[in-house]
């Protein structure tokens, strides 16, 4: 058959189809655009093996795998329903990726957690230790935040009530930005990540020891106990992710690198998005809940081991019965 | 380089190099420059309002940019757009939000130590100008295909040619006939000059002659 000839009969079917993929790509599709899809985009994929195994001009040629290419972008994709992706996520794919990721996260946690209660103890043993973190104003202003005589605590003291939510996306930001950091640094074979979590966990277990010792634990830890079931644990798993991706560039197995990093890298994003969830969640008790002065300090530490509880009975129970979506 | 479908297709994909990427970052970064500085005004004039407007719009505008325009715009943030590129996967799906999370969270990576100097490193040494960041998630940055207006071939009475022609030398003439417009007329000539004494065509038609051979293997009159 000659291309021409071809060509008329074809250019109808052509046309249709492209009428289709336009408005699918635009996101306003009908009934109609979404009927025998399937089939004119195989039929069009066999037009273009015709074409060429016809010596077709090239013109035509590529006009037909431009249709192609179209419709393999929206015939093929990963893709489910938003909502319903992100229900599972919360409740079966991310509790049950930490699960099976236990030994990523343990390393994670002693880490963040051992340096930590180290730090917190020798800052209580030499009391002068502190000074060689945090530079003495530093100390100074923490020291303000937390003083139990504040209406408000914690950072947002410094400011006026209303702010709230001022502080509120502060705490996003900063907390958010530092679990992507410590993430992302875990490409340099997971150095970055175990740099990070030491440090924030130096860091912070020197503010906890310091401000036990000169009396202030009374508004540190209840203020701290809420969001730290979240946040913590977060940080934790941001780690976890790092050290994941460090693993595979160390020791990538049966893989190479590559794969074994691109393998890697899936696990690591599910912790990652648990993560920024949970810091989203903390951000907003610690500035509406944690940073309040006038809730008894009973309650609130209560509550704050209601929520390790919580984060504990979450992480290692939800999502091991899978059910049909 | 090549994509093969399941319905037995190969698709070429053109992946982009790095210059282009670089001014594609670039128009970005201007762009970002930009509404940073509008936000930084929100918060001159509106007090600690603004404040917070200002913060939060700087974290989306660092950590969010990149993934919302790709994963709302078929893979193209504003920069990408200009310069015709688009993320994909490297299996040929549009990139969605893990994909693309993914690879601009390890920008953090591949801008060490200094003005993207690993991510270059990296490019430069993949065969599908990946960066860290594109190996990880598996994704691709291409040249966007983009519809063009097909031209239709010069008028002239067809007429078959003297002699058989192979099917690669029919390819050659369509070919030859369909670029018109694209090549000067003196070019044209040069070209033509050569075979037309293989097809038995006066040397002074030889152009003409041409187009009228390829008209008629098209089947057109």
């Amino acid at each position: 058959m000659k291309q021409a000839h071809f060509e008329t009969l074809q250019h109808s079917t052509w046309q249709t189809f492209a009428k289709k993929v336009q408005a699918l790509d635009k996101g306003h599709a009908q009934v109609e655009h979404i009927q025998s899809f399937a089939q004119d985009y195989r039929r069009i994929c066999q037009h273009l093996a015709l074409a060429k195994q016809r010596g077709y001009s090239e013109a035509l040629i590529e006009d037909l795998q431009q249709l192609v290419w179209q419709g393999h972008q929206q015939f093929y994709r990963h893709k489910s329903p938003a909502l319903e992706r992100l229900l599972s996520f919360i409740i079966v794919d991310f509790p049950s990726t930490m699960r099976q990721q236990w030994r990523c996260i343990a390393v994670s946690a002693v880490l963040f957690f051992g340096s930590f209660a180290l730090m917190a103890v020798l800052t209580r043993l030499f009391p002068n230790l502190i000074y060689h973190l945090i530079s003495p104003a530093q100390v100074a202003h923490i020291e303000s935040m937390y003083d139990p005589a504040q209406r408000l605590l914690g950072p947002i003291s410094l400011r006026n009530h209303q702010d709230d939510w001022v502080m509120f996306g502060f705490y996003i930001i900063n907390n958010i930005g530092i679990a992507f950091q410590t993430f992302a640094s875990g490409l340099v074979f997971g150095l970055g990540s175990a740099f990070f979590l030491l440090f924030n966990g130096l860091h912070i277990g020197a503010i906890a020891g310091h401000l036990t010792r000169i009396g202030y634990g009374e508004t540190f830890w209840p203020f701290v106990l809420g969001h730290g079931a979240l946040e913590l644990t977060a940080v934790v798993m941001a780690g976890a992710a790092g050290l994941k991706l460090g693993a595979a560039l160390i020791a990538p197995g049966a893989f190479s690198r590559v794969a074994a990093l691109r393998a890697a890298s899936t696990v690591s994003i599910t912790l990652m998005g648990g993560a920024i969830i949970f810091l989203l969640l903390a951000a907003f008790i610690e500035a509406y809940w944690s940073s309040s002065n006038s809730i008894a300090v009973a309650i609130k530490i209560s509550v704050g081991c209601g929520l390790w509880l919580l984060v504990l009975i979450y992480l290692l129970f939800s999502g091991r019965i899978r059910h049909a979506p | 380089m090549y994509l093969e479908t399941p319905e037995g297709i190969y698709l070429a994909l053109r992946p982009a190099g790095l210059p282009v990427r670089v001014l594609a970052f670039a128009i970005d970064l201007l762009l970002r420059a930009a509404l940073l500085a509008f936000a930084g005004a929100a918060w001159l004039y509106l007090g600690k309002f603004g404040l917070g407007l200002a913060s939060i719009s700087a974290f989306l505008l660092l950590w969010g940019y990149m993934v919302l325009f790709e994963v709302l715009n078929q893979g193209r943030s504003p920069g990408k757009q200009i310069m015709g590129l688009q993320v994909i996967y490297s299996d040929g799906t549009p990139i969605d939000w893990s994909g693309s999370l993914i690879r601009n969270l390890l920008r953090v990576i591949d801008l060490l130590p200094f003005a993207y100097c690993i991510g270059i490193l990296c490019l430069l040494n993949s065969a599908r100008f990946q960066r860290l960041g594109d190996l990880a998630a598996g994704t691709l940055v291409i040249y966007e295909a983009r519809p063009t207006q097909r031209k239709s071939l010069p008028e002239v009475t067809a007429s078959p040619s003297a002699r058989t022609l192979t099917r690669n030398e029919q390819h050659a003439l369509l070919n030859f006939a369909e670029r018109q417009q694209q090549l000067p007329k003196r070019r044209s000539e040069e070209l033509a000059a050569i075979i037309a004494p293989a097809l038995h065509i006066e040397p002074a038609q030889a152009v003409s002659g041409l187009y009228a051979i390829a008209r008629s293997i098209l089947g057109l009159r």
